[in-house]
């Protein structure tokens, strides 16, 4: 089994030698270590992205905006996601975010991650019936098999999920009745005595 | 009285760095510190009757065992080489997380001697291999055969039965990843494990010589005399490999040097010595006169640094002796004054090293913040705006932003990672072939270039739109928005100019390791010690804990 840190070196290597600079390359390295410790299989997408870039052309997108589409070339995953990244706290004001065509979407998802943990946000990833949360860089959910990511995202969207329970109050109030079965009612005594502070703590 | 910080301008400069020494945050020191209270045992020996086979020790604590597992080679002397392009060596070690199964001894032992063409498992901690210092150990088998004990002026030339020739760990060929063990308490001082297994590889050379001395002549042979395994070590040749790692570790290296300045400050701060604190650090100073003159090497460059070490150290004992009151408040930081003002910067950084002596008290809780949590500051970031950065570089990097990279001498040289062992080098630029794929450690060149570029733009422009222009400078921006928070985190240095002498990178990192008696074989390597003079394994739970300096 290959460790994480032979992971990141040789991802980071890779990267530098199809020509990204050593500032992506050093992200992509940090990324493809994220993917495989969420066992999700960043090594084979990476190898097969760097395969079609050999042959293929890919578009750069540098300055994202909410509508995103591409001229006819599918975006670069890896130039698309140090974008998002490093323009998250501009994005984030974005209620949604559409890309149109984006190669090897697998890819963007660390970046989606680590965004997520910059903001403070759980992010949703969408495209077409497949779906992704990105949960504060600590996982990674998603509805697809861990094996099955396509190699193009068509039609993509993002949203920002606001900081929200994700359970109703009547469930809250349900668990609160609950807890406070292990709670003691005070007696005169015990409101004198137990409590540290005392009862002059305010004169 | 508040004592600065040193300077991190003058402190990080290469020749300053080049002239540190071991202390007591050292990591084999805390790491005997550690692990003083464990359990040590040989679980395994089994060697054929010229020293070939099997052994295993361990270290345990509570549910805790570390075991260090040995399979020592026969090979021919043409085959012995200390160069990383070695491929056989004379014994080669794993240290193995638990106690190790008979599948797991067996799986290892196909692989472990291979070393870097082997793989290891995240069972398995760190991996090295070590050669015979042939002289010395067939001098010391013969002498205890023969019932007597070696002559000590050909152990005091070399100081070691055998020497390393790599320590590897964290990941490397499949060891495990450091995110597996690091929440341990008794690890969390850097390259702990790695000196464990350097610690207990010494062991094992002493029970080598004394198994094949008693195979030779049950009757007449001897032990060798545990006083004499106390002052031998275990040797270490070391190549470039170190350097390219302080480079790639910024935060890690603050936090080294940064406890080093704390704990100077805090020293120069004591208002008021107590007397056998002062007694305990000149004892210190003069014993460790012995360290300097057995401190062999033909390196010229060292020798000089040597000669001015020991005059220089003679000087301030002359000075502690006759023209110093030990009584006058804040002792030490009049010490300090003095030696700047009077010495040299090798003679500086042994004394300063020295002055920590008495106090654990100050040492002790800084060796647990030598580790650092690097990914927590990989993240540029980007809505801070290009006049914040430009002004972080000039606070920063005052003296690499006068470097003139247009001229030749400045840039000679580049670092790329040679394809036949993947393993750093330093070359030539103009000589040799290969700067298309240098390495990004040229971290000055490349902060002056990032300078120039944001001197032409907007101040208000913010950084994810400049890092959408300039990519390739992506590297340094990260390290400099590092340096803000880490001030002892860069080399103030150019690491690529025509005068740049890499062991210099390799000693700072050795002597955070602990390492002795560093004897440069080139510009490019060296050799060195570690562990001579300290406690055996069997006497951890009491020992001195000013063994570096026990005449």
């Amino acid at each position: 089994m290959k460790s994480l840190s032979e992971i990141e070196t040789i991802s980071k290597r890779a990267s530098r030698a199809v020509g990204f600079s050593w500032g992506i390359s050093e992200e992509v390295g940090r990324n493809m270590k994220l993917l495989e410790l969420f066992s999700l299989k960043g090594i084979k997408h990476l190898n097969e992205y760097f395969k079609q870039r050999s042959n293929e052309k890919f578009e750069n997108l540098n300055l994202i905006s909410e509508n995103n589409k591409s001229s006819k070339l599918p975006y670069c995953p890896i130039i698309l996601g140090v974008s998002f990244l490093d323009q998250i706290k501009t994005l984030e004001k974005f209620n949604k975010i559409k890309f149109y065509n984006i190669a090897f979407p697998l890819l963007f998802l660390p970046f989606l991650s680590r965004s997520s943990e910059i903001i403070g946000k759980k992010i949703n990833f969408k495209f077409d019936d497949k779906e992704f949360v990105l949960n504060h860089n600590v996982n990674i959910l998603s509805n697809l098999p861990m094996d099955d990511c396509p190699i193009t995202a068509q039609n993509s969207e993002i949203i920002f999920i606001a900081n929200e329970d994700n359970f109703t109050n009547q469930e809250w109030k349900n668990l609160y009745k609950l807890s406070e079965n292990t709670f003691v009612d005070e007696t005169d005594s015990l409101k004198k005595g137990a409590a540290g502070a005392g009862l002059t703590d305010n004169d | 009285m508040q004592v600065q910080l040193r300077d991190p301008n003058k402190i990080m400069k290469l020749s300053r760095l080049g002239s540190f020494h071991q202390s007591k945050l050292s990591f084999l020191r805390s790491f005997l510190e550690e692990f003083k209270e464990w359990n040590f045992k040989r679980d395994l020996f089994d060697l054929d009757k010229e020293g070939y086979g099997t052994v295993i020790y361990s270290l345990k604590k509570n549910e805790r065992t570390y075991s260090l597992i040995c399979f020592a080679n026969r090979i021919n002397n043409k085959e012995r080489s200390d160069r990383v392009i070695a491929t056989k060596w004379d014994a080669a070690f794993t240290l193995h997380d638990g106690i190790p199964t008979k599948h797991d001894i067996e799986r290892l032992r196909g692989e472990v001697p291979l070393q870097e063409v082997g793989r290891l498992s995240y069972k398995e901690l760190t991996l090295s291999r070590a050669n015979r210092s042939v002289r010395v150990f067939d001098h010391v088998v013969k002498s205890l055969s023969n019932g007597n004990q070696p002559d000590l002026s050909i152990l005091d030339k070399v100081g070691y039965l055998y020497r390393t020739t790599a320590v590897y760990g964290s990941g490397k060929f499949g060891l495990a990843d450091r995110f597996r063990i690091k929440n341990r308490e008794e690890i969390n001082g850097p390259f702990r494990l790695e000196m464990m297994l350097v610690y207990l590889v010494r062991q094992f050379t002493f029970d080598q010589v004394n198994h094949i001395a008693k195979c030779i002549d049950p009757n007449k042979s001897v032990s060798l005399d545990t006083d004499i395994c106390k002052n031998l070590g275990i040797g270490n040749s070391t190549g470039l490999g170190m350097a390219p790692f302080i480079v790639n570790h910024p935060t890690l290296l603050n936090n080294w040097i940064y406890t080093r300045e704390i704990a100077l400050k805090k020293i120069r701060e004591i208002k008021n010595v107590k007397s056998e604190d002062y007694n305990l650090f000149i004892k210190c100073v003069r014993n460790s006169i012995k360290n300097i003159t057995s401190w062999n090497t033909e390196s010229e460059y060292q020798l000089k640094k040597i000669k001015s070490l020991l005059s220089n150290i003679k000087k301030f004992l002359e000075f502690a002796d006759n023209n110093f009151n030990s009584k006058i408040e804040y002792t030490f930081n009049k010490i300090y004054l003095w030696l700047e003002k009077e010495t040299c910067e090798e003679t500086i950084e042994y004394i300063v090293s020295i002055m920590m002596e008495p106090y654990d008290n100050i040492v002790k809780p800084l060796t647990k913040q030598m580790s650092s949590e690097e990914e927590k500051y990989f993240n540029i970031p980007t809505n801070r705006t290009v006049e914040e950065l430009r002004n972080i570089i000039e606070e920063r990097y005052p003296d690499i932003l006068k470097i003139n990279f247009k001229e030749k001498k400045n840039y000679q040289n580049f670092w790329f990672i040679s394809k036949n062992k993947e393993e750093p080098r330093y070359a030539d630029r103009f000589n040799e072939n290969g700067s298309e794929l240098e390495q990004p450690l040229a971290i000055a060149r490349d902060i002056k270039e990032l300078h120039d570029e944001l001197i032409t733009c907007k101040d208000s422009l913010t950084i994810d739109k400049f890092l959408a222009k300039n990519s390739d400078l992506r590297h340094v921006i990260r390290r400099a928005f590092i340096i803000e928070k880490f001030p002892y985190s860069e080399i103030q240095d150019n690491t690529i100019g025509k005068n740049v002498v890499p062991i210099d990178m390799l000693r700072l990192k050795l002597s955070f390791f602990g390492a002795l008696k560093f004897d440069p074989r080139s510009d490019k390597w060296l050799r060195i010690c570690m562990f001579q003079g300290a406690p055996l394994p069997h006497n951890l739970k009491n020992y001195n804990s000013q063994w570096v300096y026990n005449p």
